[in-house]
């Protein structure tokens, strides 16, 4: 999908009307009658050339994430991705979800953080393999990127995988903009957290593909307006599914996870 | 959050676009365009530039930011508009099919290079 809108968008200069457009004859005529730059005035033997490049800065990262979504395909295995801001309750939602669907359908984890592995030691146990990620050691601190994803996932043997979840790096602005080669992106927001954040971090909300509003199990104790939470998530993703879960109590997540299975079955 | 990073590789694409000739030229400018719904800010990009291009071809390159609004279409009804806020269903007919037309770009599209040599 967001492949699709990518190439959709894929600029070309050539064709904007508005941009004033500088010279490409670089051989032969007067230099000075070439040069359109006023800054360049006085500099003698000198004109400026503008080469044409056209290029998405991440398309590096998109390549990676291409090559990712084959191999997985390849391999019989589906990818989902869980963004969220600190906090919101990813990593118990991500237990608890394992404790469901392990060990029918096959599961192994990646989890991202900047620092230690404490994720790692919560998701551990649960008959899937986990690998931690710490992003500190190549200078991206705030989301995983498919290059990452491409190496973290030399660390399973994927013809015994159906299922692998990335746990990014808790953030709800960088993340949205790196695709890995995921299948699925799943956004999680809590009730401890505004109800207007869809509208504040819409990329993350308009490039997923559901949400789980979790700990719902705390409403009681909180002004927490959940209608309005899940309005404005729908007026970002109009058509996105919402689901209202608690990892502590497991409320909801019979949808959830019948939601996933269907998913993952195709 | 991410501007630092994104810089880096605006100036590796724009180091490798200089043609073979034009090696010793000097970048005068970088031409971008950032639409409203990624997640980078011009602001930030344009201070992580000032300190990534030291020492590179891009040293004295000015960074030129074209921000794309954010264009979207009802699939339904087919009206299109400029969304100055981020809600994808459709004004005139509350259509839930609402898809970007624009606005997601990063995109480098060109340089500018002073050729001194010719």
């Amino acid at each position: 999908m967001l492949e699709i809108i990518y190439k959709n968008q894929r600029y070309y200069h050539h064709k904007d009307p508005q941009k004033p457009h500088h010279s490409h004859n670089d051989g032969g005529g007067s230099v000075s009658g070439k040069n359109t730059d006023t800054s360049l005035l006085g500099e003698a033997n000198a004109k400026t050339k503008e080469i044409k490049i056209v290029r998405k800065v991440l398309d590096v990262n998109d390549t990676i994430a291409q090559q990712n979504r084959e191999l997985f395909r390849e391999k019989g295995v589906f990818v989902i991705n869980v963004m969220s801001s600190p906090g919101s309750g990813k990593t118990a939602i991500l237990v608890k979800t394992l404790s469901h669907i392990t060990p029918k359908i096959r599961c192994a984890v990646i989890v991202g953080d900047v620092c230690t592995s404490n994720d790692a030691d919560r998701l551990a146990g649960f008959g899937a393999p986990v690998v931690q990620v710490n992003t500190d050691a190549f200078g991206g601190d705030c989301h995983l990127a498919a290059h990452v994803i491409k190496t973290a996932a030399n660390n399973f043997n994927l013809d015994e995988i159906d299922l692998l979840i990335v746990e990014n790096i808790g953030n709800l602005v960088c993340p949205a903009e790196f695709d890995m080669g995921e299948n699925l992106r799943i956004v999680v927001l809590s009730v401890t957290e505004g109800e207007d954040k869809p509208l504040k971090y819409p990329l993350m909300f308009r490039v997923c593909d559901a949400a789980l509003l979790n700990k719902i199990d705390l409403l009681p104790h909180l002004d927490y307006d959940r209608e309005a939470a899940v309005q404005n998530i729908l007026k970002v993703n109009p058509q996105m599914p919402v689901f209202e879960i608690s990892a502590k109590t497991q409320e909801g997540f019979d949808t959830w996870i019948e939601w996933l299975r269907q998913k993952i079955h195709g | 959050m991410h501007e630092m990073g994104i810089v880096m590789q605006i100036i590796k694409i724009a180091v490798a676009s200089i043609p073979d000739d034009l090696k010793n030229a000097q970048i005068k400018k970088v031409n971008l365009k950032v639409g409203k719904l990624s997640a980078v800010v011009p602001e930030s990009l344009h201070f992580c530039f000032q300190i990534a291009a030291q020492d590179t071809p891009l040293s004295d390159a000015e960074l030129n930011i074209e921000e794309i609004p954010l264009k979207v279409r009802c699939k339904d009804c087919n009206v299109e508009w400029i969304a100055y806020e981020p809600v994808f269903l459709c004004r005139k007919c509350n259509g839930k099919s609402v898809e970007m037309l624009t606005g997601r770009e990063l995109d480098i599209t060109s340089i500018e290079v002073v050729d001194k040599d010719n």
